[in-house]
């Protein structure tokens, strides 16, 4: 890893303050962001009012939103267009509470006019970019900490709190801190069986779960550049393990294309100044990178897998708004086709939606997989937030695709979660322990 | 705004999934949310707590999930205010627009023990640790977010101006 601290946080703040004396430098993409949507000239440490373009919640998170909107004695939200509900986390509804609090999303949405994913359509992170609700250049808030993940598609958006979410689905607008910005960058190339899970996991080991607290990241290189959207969306979806407030790339002609038919809206890409000031500048080599394994109980407590190869597993997961693309199911079907998952693992599967699901069907990936022995359950969250679908038992290791590993994660304080990448959990289920997925990439 | 009560320490990354694990969020009711605060990380810990005792912790306090019941449940638990060396962000946010105080102040979490008596005003930012006499400093909140805090929060600053 080389640092380059070209400029500390304390030194842009000085530059801010000295902005009518010195001519200040370009902007960062998180910057240019906010100075759009406030109508204001935005520089990291401004406190700015910015119009959001699309506001998002939960089922774990939105009754919360609905009732603070209550509170605010709100009937409407700001624009029915730019607001949506998903059901996501509790899918279909496991518990008669949980039903309760569908039902009350379910009028809201009769009530305000908001968009209402309902159970099966999938995990929101997947959803809301899927369905083109958001494009390169926008600005818009979730009430979800995965918010970060369409960071992979140029766009700033970021988790919020249920009172945030509400008092943005109300007005349309809220505050926010303009955040100095990190910059990592990938060189070199991913080796054969290494995939953006290992990148984004080795940052998180490499800078702590703090490392990026209050910054926005920005990803670059020419690795970044190489891979799928749906491999960006797994690193920009984990940029929050590291505490970063989004994790952005620059919308390319590939960004573009998978843009292609997904609704109306126009994207405005945005890139960076070539003199835009980072509050400090990581740069990696990516071609040193292994497969890496996030161990029990926090996700920046991350090894080369080869100092947890062996270690016994009762179940694999493979899906959530990290590793539920259809790209993800590939590499585990590339991986499965024509073996068979071990006789003392259960190896759980969820297409993170229905899109994914039925191209994946489609691509004979799902076949593949139950021929091998997964449980397909229903696109969503499941087992990843430990509401139903797979709860592990105790003293049970589990490898999964997730992005979180904290005690009882997946419902069971007293089982271990590994974290790894589609191609590790593929590789560890027919062995039933954490096996490296190179030896599938000759 | 002042409390005094018994510290209970704990360390650094405390997420919101052990502060209160998504199994129990098919509630958003303050008070039963508060019956699982803590279970994952110290299933003592509402067993022992008392209304007015102060939570303090190393750094990024809060991390993980966004989830606003997690701030709820740690105020419907009883706890009076959270120091630490620092919190994440959206909790931070959380806190804020819920109502819990919130502070930061990296010396005085180095020189607080597990059940030390503290008093805090929270107006001025001093920490008092009655039980050692070290007095601290809190960071103070930015000017516009004690503004939003004296307005009364983020629901009454929405609330007044949509009635503008």
């Amino acid at each position: 890893m080389r640092v380059t601290p070209e400029l500390r946080p304390s030194s842009a703040s000085f530059l801010r303050e000295q902005r009518s004396v010195i001519p200040l430098p370009g902007k960062t993409i998180a910057e240019k962001i906010f100075s759009a949507h406030s109508g204001t000239d935005a520089h990291a440490g401004d406190i700015v009012v910015a119009d959001v373009d699309f506001v998002m919640g939960q089922d774990g998170t939105s009754p919360l939103a609905i009732r603070a909107l209550e509170r605010m004695g709100v009937e409407k939200v700001f624009d029915p267009a730019k607001v949506a509900l998903v059901m996501d986390h509790s899918s279909p509804s496991p518990i008669e509470g949980v039903s309760a609090l569908h039902t009350i999303m379910r009028e809201f949405g009769k009530k305000t006019g908001a968009k209402i994913y309902d159970v099966g359509c999938g995990v929101c992170h997947q959803l809301i970019p899927e369905a083109g609700h958001v494009v390169p250049g926008d600005l818009m808030v979730g009430c979800d900490s995965h918010t970060c993940t369409y960071g992979a598609v140029n766009v700033f958006s970021t988790g919020v709190g249920s009172t945030d979410g509400a008092a943005a689905m109300a007005s349309g607008k809220l505050w926010f801190k303009v955040p100095d910005s990190m910059k990592v960058t990938y060189e070199g190339a991913l080796q054969p069986g290494v995939f953006s899970k290992d990148l984004i996991l080795y940052l998180a080991g490499q800078i702590g779960a703090d490392g990026a607290t209050y910054e926005a990241i920005e990803f670059h290189g020419a690795v970044i550049d190489e891979l799928s959207v749906d491999a960006r969306m797994t690193i920009s979806n984990m940029a929050i393990e590291v505490g970063a407030k989004a994790g952005l790339m620059k919308a390319d002609a590939k960004t573009l294309a998978w843009y292609a038919g997904r609704g109306e809206r126009v994207p405005a890409p945005v890139d960076p100044d070539a003199d835009a000031v980072y509050a400090k500048s990581l740069t990696f080599d990516a071609t040193a990178i292994g497969p890496q394994i996030a161990k029990p109980h926090a996700v920046d407590n991350v090894s080369p897998i080869e100092e947890v190869v062996g270690t016994p597993i009762a179940q694999g997961y493979l899906g959530t708004c990290t590793n539920g693309r259809l790209e993800d199911l590939k590499i585990a079907a590339d991986i499965l086709r024509g073996k068979k998952v071990h006789a003392d693992v259960r190896f759980i599967v969820a297409a993170a939606s229905k899109q994914i699901f039925l191209d994946a069907m489609e691509a004979g990936y799902i076949r593949d997989l139950v021929e091998a022995g997964a449980i397909i359950v229903t696109p969503g969250c499941g087992p990843c937030v430990g509401t139903h679908n797979g709860v592990p038992s105790d003293g049970e290791n589990v490898i999964s695709t997730a992005n979180r590993n904290f005690k009882g994660r997946m419902g069971n304080s007293n089982a271990f979660v590994y974290l790894g990448s589609p191609a590790t959990v593929a590789a560890s289920v027919i062995e039933g322990k954490i096996t490296d997925p190179r030896k599938y990439f000759g | 705004m002042k409390f005094s009560g018994t510290t209970h320490k704990y360390g650094r990354d405390i997420d919101t999934d052990v502060i209160i694990p998504a199994r129990y969020l098919n509630t958003s009711i303050p008070e039963e949310l508060a019956k699982h605060c803590m279970e994952d990380l110290d299933a003592g810990f509402v067993g022992k707590v008392q209304p007015g005792d102060i939570l303090v912790a190393e750094e990024n306090f809060g991390c993980g999930s966004s989830r606003e019941h997690a701030p709820i449940s740690i105020k419907a638990a009883g706890v009076s205010v959270i120091i630490a060396k620092s919190f994440a962000r959206i909790f931070y946010r959380n806190a804020i627009n819920t109502g819990l105080p919130i502070m930061e102040s990296p010396e005085a979490v180095d020189a607080i023990s597990d059940g030390d008596l503290l008093s805090v005003d929270a107006d001025t930012g001093t920490i008092t640790n009655e039980t050692t006499g070290a007095s601290f400093q809190a960071q103070p909140f930015p000017p516009f977010i004690k503004d939003m805090i004296e307005q009364g929060g983020l629901v009454e600053s929405v609330k007044q101006k949509l009635l503008r």
